[in-house]
């Protein structure tokens, strides 16, 4: 009897518990979603993450098998409604494959440059004798143009999409620590921490366990702001060489091997293009929204 | 007073200076005199009450008793042992004996906490319990405070003002502790919840064989709950005595003038206001001899030159100040 008891107490605290954690996420979506933009915004970006997903089954040829017969087939050609470039590869194919490309660099930079500059931000914020020293080693960071940097350590690494990774994430840390850091600035002069600290709470638990969780609003905007400025820069770079090598289909690519058909076969850099844009345009828009849809002062309740 | 004559705690000629630093190389070019030379000794089970006006350092005294303040100058004994200026890890097994209550119950509770998660934290902190217990021991500690078991689910924005003190209390009593530092705990408050806590206070001291530190600037508050008062100014002490004593009989001109200040309800019995002249001068630019002098209706060549002496007149009350 008692052991039923708690157990049904147990399952109530449990659905109190989903309530809540799902009470948070759920109003800032809802709010996300009264944001006409951001919601298309949000379209785009699942579209992409579907075609990425599932690339094998969205395209119809293989990405990289070249067929001469069909070389530079125009929008609409049968078998190829996006055409085919001078390989007679399949540019819907290529497109459906370089997602994937642009999703996975964009993530994987913009994870590591998060882990960099919450790491940093989080030091340099909380140690005020660190501080000095970090933020002049950011400021460093910061006097070198991005695209500088990123080519500055792709020469020194090499080219490949891995390098790029590097180089990208190198060049988001800067910007995320001092966001972090004006964060940490602000939370740590809270009551609540100290309150902890005569709690004898140790300096890491303060840090990961009080003050990040309540910097997660300014890095999930700027993680997503991010993401619009890596895949640019990612297809910038493959545009460069410096990138993805051939025969990859990354889109940066493609506009780089369409720019000398540009008059005979114009989808070859427009339809990349345009993949680029939506994709950047929909990052940016939904990273507006997250910023609005976060802010504490539109929340009454909190 | 006899069941008070063990020290707890033994405060001897305590500093705390903050630098102002300012140019390039962050010289230090002065210091903000926060706590000036403050000797007391606070014993076990009492209630010290410790008043002044905003800005006079009370407040600072007691994050720098708790080691939150690292200590400029002096030292601080609890239980006969030295822990001024000890590390936060040399710190961590008095951190247990020493709590705090915060002022203001909306910041000091983190907002993406459950109020179980963060009673809890004192308890992963300073105990092995294993979770079940833990658990236990916050449901325990919510009843005791006047809460419910199941607020241990809920965010600290569900609750109102008196609640959320509530928390803080609890959070403060959670390891058993014998000193407790309330730090404008009742202020942020309205009257009737005031009585509420002060009363759980009480039932809290009785029980737990409490010590208060009770920093607050209501002399009224103060008046009811302590059994021996403090006055600083501008960091320094001021005045010293049993409750009682010290509010029939104010020897200090600046004790005399903050008593006035306090609403009288009785009609037709008018008492004549002091009225203070001037600033609280500024604490970088610190007065020399006493550091009332310049706003002291009493003051004179000797107080602008010789600062005055922390002496006892009679048994229980000290005072500095030259004229008394």
């Amino acid at each position: 009897m008692a052991g039923s008891s708690t157990l049904a107490r147990q399952q109530v605290d449990a659905q109190n518990n989903q309530r809540k954690k799902e009470k948070m996420v759920v109003k800032t979506m809802k709010r996300l979603i009264k944001n006409k933009l951001a919601l298309f915004g949000l379209i785009i970006i699942f579209v992409q993450i579907i075609l990425a997903l599932f690339a094998p089954w969205f395209a119809a040829y293989d990405p990289i098998k070249q067929d001469l017969t069909n070389a530079e087939l125009g929008i609409g050609a049968e078998g190829h409604w996006l055409g085919t470039d001078n390989y007679g590869r399949d540019v819907w194919s290529r497109l459906v494959f370089g997602a994937r490309i642009s999703l996975l660099v964009g993530i994987g930079s913009v994870g590591l440059g998060l882990i960099g500059g919450i790491t940093l931000g989080l030091i340099s914020g909380y140690f005020k004798k660190l501080d000095g020293i970090i933020m002049r080693f950011v400021d460093l960071l910061f006097a070198f143009p991005g695209i500088l940097l990123a080519m500055l350590i792709i020469a020194m690494l090499g080219t490949s999409l891995v390098n790029v990774v590097i180089a990208i994430s190198i060049w988001s840390i800067p910007t995320c620590a001092r966001i972090v850091r004006g964060s940490v600035l602000s939370i740590k002069k809270q009551e609540y921490i100290m309150a902890m600290k005569s709690l004898g709470a140790g300096n890491l638990r303060i840090l990961v366990k009080h003050i990040l969780p309540n910097c997660t609003a300014p890095i999930i905007v700027f993680a997503t702001m991010r993401m619009a400025t890596a895949i640019l820069s990612t297809a910038a770079l493959s545009f460069l060489g410096l990138g993805a090598q051939p025969p990859t289909a990354e889109w940066g690519a493609m506009i780089a091997a369409g720019q000398d058909y540009m008059f005979t076969s114009p989808h070859l850099t427009i339809v990349p293009g345009i993949a680029i844009m939506l994709v950047v345009f929909a990052f940016n828009v939904v990273g507006d929204g997250l910023r609005d849809a976060l802010d504490p002062n539109m929340d009454l309740d909190y | 007073m006899s069941l008070h004559t063990k020290p707890i705690l033994e405060v001897d000629q305590v500093k705390k200076y903050f630098p102002i630093k300012s140019g390039f190389l962050k010289r230090t070019v002065a210091n903000v005199q926060a706590v000036e030379n403050v000797s007391v000794d606070v014993m076990e089970g009492e209630t010290l009450g410790i008043v002044g006006e905003s800005g006079c350092g009370k407040s600072t005294f007691g994050r720098t008793i708790l080691g939150l303040e690292s200590l400029t100058d002096g030292s601080i004994k609890f239980r006969g042992e030295e822990i001024g200026g000890l590390s936060d890890r040399q710190l961590k097994k008095y951190k247990k004996e020493m709590q705090m209550i915060f002022q203001d119950p909306y910041a000091s509770l983190n907002p993406r906490r459950r109020i179980g998660d963060a009673l809890e934290e004192a308890f992963i902190i300073h105990t092995n319990l294993r979770k079940t217990e833990r658990k236990q021991r916050v449901k325990e500690l919510l009843v005791e405070v006047g809460l419910k078991e199941e607020h241990a689910e809920r965010y600290p924005h569900e609750f109102s003002g008196g609640q959320r003190q509530r928390i803080g209390i609890a959070r403060a009593v959670s390891l058993n502790p014998s000193l407790i530092v309330c730090d404008e705990a009742v202020s942020a408050l309205d009257v009737s919840v005031q009585a509420q806590i002060i009363q759980l206070l009480k039932e809290l001291q009785q029980s737990h064989q409490l010590t208060y530190l009770f920093i607050s600037h209501d002399l009224g508050v103060v008046k009811h709950i302590s059994d021996r008062v403090l006055v600083m100014y501008l960091g320094a002490t001021a005045e010293l005595a049993p409750a009682g004593q010290l509010f029939s009989n104010p020897l200090h001109p600046y004790t005399q003038a903050l008593l006035s200040a306090i609403p009288r309800p009785v009609v037709g019995r008018k008492k004549e206001r002091i009225r203070l002249k001037g600033e609280l001068p500024n604490a970088s630019n610190y007065p020399s001899g006493c550091p009332f002098h310049t706003r002291c209706p009493l003051a004179h060549e000797r107080c602008r030159q010789e600062k005055p002496v922390w002496r006892e007149v009679e048994k229980g009350h000290f005072v500095a100040c030259h004229e008394v």
